[in-house]
């Protein structure tokens, strides 16, 4: 089997795979007809009990889609929730695309939001069909009939949705179903719907990629180059020959590493202890983490594009030679790894046709292009199972589709015949790159009369959209990075003068989004300036933020509703003696968060006693699960803004395992109160949103206790201690 | 070489590479996969289970020092602990990813068998070497505190 590397090839081929697979398609081509399976259409089956099968084109990597897909589908059909299961779509972006993306994928926040009116139209449609079936075979009018609990009933007969599938008519055409209004909800924004995913996930049942065991399966690791952009040069497995188990090791034909293979996962890895190797370094990157800092920093002086529409630096600067007084912060933030608790893997196993990967799969249209290129094979006959995905914080989502990659050539490196898991572990996820990039912002505001004239900001820091072929021409020809810029470039505060001027750093580390993205950091910058402002304005931070926040459009208008209701559920200004409070919002994914953290104060460590938040997401489906995912965004983020970073010495990663990128634990913790704005407007999403506001609420909270800022991350590195 | 033990009160015997953990050849040899795979080094207990009735983390157990033992895996708990755990952890929807869960629930269990009604700093002490990625901390510890009240009848 012939392998094609380059990488341009590869983005090339997922690219064309994305373009083919969605030409020519209806909206609604998914709701066509039933069939004898029980198959209602795409998204719903019905089973002869009776049980509702939602078919989830979303992967569960704990954000609740799959409990979120079934709320939607068993509303319209007023199915019994219990008897509702879910099971993953097969990768076929024709039926299962993301409409946010146009592509078959989970990200951005996007999954419930794009699937609102697509699962309840399924619903409503397999519902019609039902209604259509019992009224034939019974002989009565569809209006005399009505469905609860997912018992079907018209006067005195009654039937389960299995006992009517079998009189569906597969022929019947669908008009455009009706849906519920939303008074009419019985799922939808209620609580006591039981998650899907809990009984597996209590028992130990569920399965993970690295659960699944096919026959005949050989088990693979990588050496991979200690430093971003190495080659392999040689190496030497003559030790590695006495480990029982040890089968061969061959390297990549990129030369970007050397794939190690073993009975099982152990011999695999005590024959990579074994092997030596060497690298060349000649276009790796080798600069230590003092020098990379100063390279972000030194760029700030260089903006290379302005990322706000008619922003002008020259103008910004004359007016801020102007102001009364200059309000000034320049922040430095680490790399970050994602650590999802379950290490990347995957399996691979020949089909007839092509191949078939089992993995916790976030964006299978690109797996299938990428991987389709590689092995030569059309993107089609890539198929992927889809297990649940132990995590991910946006690290199973490459646009390069890294890990099933390096599955795919190793698979072809073995002949092509034999199923093979490739596994990272701990080590190659801290040290394997992809990171939230190194970022450098300086802000200059500029107050007259305590009020804002004029802000030139600076952002330095990878770009994380450009240059894959995920970007549309347009933002390309901006040379604007939307994922590095929002939150700063598109602020909803009133501030006149804004200058954003960026710069994308070169560097062969590769970077990759991060729960939240560029919120994870623009949040920060902008929370912690406008807090300063606040300070030298000497004005409430709530107050001045409403000021800001007062020009009455829609998105100023929902972040100040969830900063009052934060503000006020927090007790804002009436902390207890010995409490500190910072406050934070921010919106993200379209969804509005505010944050109030609350710190005590205990030999000058600080403990993060609670956190009060409040989110505005629109129509909220499920409300345990939008607040499981801002206590879990808050503890995420919390954690990572504490005390993680990667550093570098001399180009080699320092960190290596949680013991030295120490994850946030049970005693870390605080207290969180989560409190949901009702709202008509369409749903948004939740999995990220929580994240942004925390680093910022803490910072601030931390300068009211201390009187010190936080301008460098993470907080450890400022010089806080923590309980 | 051959190792025998009691697997959730099955005798087994394995046959494996002395220096192996128990972790692997639970996954692979005895085809065990809820106990997880997190770190390899002792740090985030994905992998504990009970070694006679105690919590040990499987990655850091070699397989030879489980010959004639009694090994209790997620698939294999039983008894009052066991049950208000779990049931706790249903009716609170604790789980996200849920990757970690299983190791959480073992070392849960084993907290309120020694500790009946555990106080939050017992909650710390016991829970502070288990890690959930997705920060589901705050449903831990009512879930402990709720499986507490459940037990106390
Ligand atoms: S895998 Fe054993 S403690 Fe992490
Ligand atoms: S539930 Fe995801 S790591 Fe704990």
């Amino acid at each position: 089997m012939t392998i094609d590397t380059s990488r341009r090839t590869f983005l090339k081929g997922s690219l064309a795979a994305g373009g083919a697979l969605i030409i020519g398609l209806r909206p609604d081509g998914q709701l066509a007809a039933a069939t004898a399976d029980g198959h209602l259409n795409a998204f719903v089956r019905i089973l002869p009990d009776g049980t509702v099968e939602v078919i989830a084109k979303h992967f569960e990597m704990g954000q609740g889609t799959t409990t979120g897909l079934a709320t939607l589908v068993a509303e319209e059909l007023d199915a019994d929730w219990g008897r509702v299961s879910t099971v993953f779509a097969p990768a076929d972006a024709a039926r299962y695309k993301n409409l946010a993306f146009g592509a078959q994928g989970t990200g951005g926040s996007t999954a419930i939001a794009n699937s609102y009116l697509q699962y309840r139209k399924a619903g409503a449609a397999a519902r019609k069909l039902i209604v259509e079936a019992a009224a034939k075979s019974w002989g009565v009018a569809e209006t005399s009939i009505s469905i609860d609990n997912s018992i079907v009933r018209s006067g005195e007969k009654s039937a389960h949705f299995g006992e009517l599938i079998g009189g569906i008519d597969a022929q019947s055409e669908l008009g455009e179903p009706t849906l519920k209004e939303p008074s009419q909800f019985k799922l939808i924004g209620k609580d006591g719907l039981s998650r899907k995913d809990t009984p597996q996930k209590i028992n130990g049942s569920a399965k993970f990629a690295l659960d699944v065991a096919v026959p005949g399966m050989v088990h693979a690791v990588l050496i991979r180059s200690p430093r971003f952009g190495g080659k392999l040069v040689s190496f030497s497995v003559e030790k590695a020959k006495s480990v029982p188990g040890y089968i061969d090791a061959k390297p990549l034909p990129t030369n970007g590493g050397l794939v190690v293979f073993g009975r099982n996962t152990w011999a695999a890895l005590q024959a990579r202890e074994a092997i030596t190797t060497e690298w060349d370094f000649s276009s790796a990157e080798n600069r230590s983490s003092k020098q990379l800092i100063d390279y972000h920093r030194s760029l700030l002086d260089q903006p290379k594009v302005q990322a706000v529409k008619g922003g002008d630096l020259a103008g910004t600067d004359a007016v801020l030679k102007g102001a009364d007084q200059v309000v000034e912060a320049e922040l430095i933030f680490p790399p970050l790894a994602h650590a999802p608790m379950e290490p990347l893997n995957c399996v691979i196993e020949p089909t007839e046709k092509g191949v078939r990967f089992h993995d916790g799969c976030q964006f299978p249209s690109i797996v299938q292009g990428v991987v389709g290129h590689i092995l030569k094979i059309d993107p089609s006959n890539v198929e992927v199972k889809t297990v649940f995905a132990g995590g991910s914080f946006g690290r199973r989502a490459t646009p390069v589709a890294d890990y099933h990659s390096e599955a795919a050539m190793a698979f072809a490196l073995l002949g092509g015949k034999t199923p093979v898991k490739l596994v990272w572990t701990r080590e190659d996820d801290i040290r394997g790159g992809f990171y939230r990039p190194m970022v450098a912002h300086r802000a200059r505001v500029g107050l007259k009369g305590g009020k804002i004239v004029g802000w030139d900001h600076r952002l330095v820091a990878k770009a994380l959209l450009l240059n894959t072929p995920m970007v549309s021409e347009e933002v390309k020809k901006s040379g604007v990075d939307p994922a590095t810029a929002e939150g700063i470039n598109d602020t909803h505060y009133a501030i006149p003068g804004m200058s954003v001027g960026m710069v994308y750093p070169e560097t062969p580390m590769p970077v990759l989004w991060w729960r939240s993205v560029g919120h994870t950091h623009t949040a920060f910058a902008m929370e912690t300036v406008i807090d300063m402002v606040a300070e030298a304005s000497k004005m409430d931070p709530v107050e001045l933020r409403l000021q800001l926040l007062a020009g009455g459009d829609k998105d100023q208008q929902r972040l100040a509703g969830v900063l009052k209701l934060a503000a006020e559920k927090a007790q804002w200004g009436k902390a207890a003696d010995g409490r500190f409070q910072g406050i934070a919002v921010h919106k993200s994914f379209n969804t509005y968060v505010a944050e109030v953290a609350e710190i005590s104060l205990k030999d000058g460590a600080v403990k993060v006693e609670k956190v009060t938040c409040a989110v505005d997401c629109g129509v909220c489906v499920n409300p345990d699960v939008v607040r499981a995912q801002m206590e879990g965004g808050i503890g995420y983020g919390l954690g990572a803004i504490m005390r993680n970073e990667i550093t570098f010495t001399d180009g080699v990663v320092d960190q290596s395992n949680f013991p030295d990128y120490e994850p946030i634990r049970i005693n870390d913790m605080p207290q969180v109160d989560v409190h949901i704005v009702a709202s008509a407007e369409p749903p948004s999403g939740v999995g990220e949103p929580g994240v942004p506001p925390i680093g910022p609420a803490l910072a601030n909270a931390i300068h009211k206790a201390t009187g010190k800022r936080v301008f460098e991350l993470p907080m450890t590195r400022s010089g806080v201690k923590f309980v | 070489m051959a190792i025998k033990f009691n697997l959730n009160g099955n005798d087994v015997t394995v046959e494996a590479a002395s220096g192996t953990p128990l972790l692997w050849v639970l996954r692979e040899e005895l085809g065990l996969t809820g106990t997880k795979f997190g770190c390899g080094v002792a740090s985030c207990g994905a992998c504990t289970v009970h070694l006679n009735g105690e919590p040990v983390r499987s990655c850091s157990t070699l397989i030879e020092d489980v010959a004639n033992t009694s090994v209790t895996t997620i698939e294999g708990v039983k008894g009052a602990a066991a049950k208000a755990v779990q049931t706790a952890w249903q009716k609170l929807d604790v789980v996200q990813c849920g990757y970690c869960q299983s190791g959480q629930i073992m070392s849960a269990i084993n907290l309120l068998a020694t500790n009946p009604k555990p106080t939050d700093a017992d909650i710390d002490e016991a829970m502070g070497g288990n890690v959930c990625r997705c920060a589901t901390y705050v449903r831990i510890r009512a879930a402990i505190h709720h499986a507490a009240e459940i037990m106390e009848g």
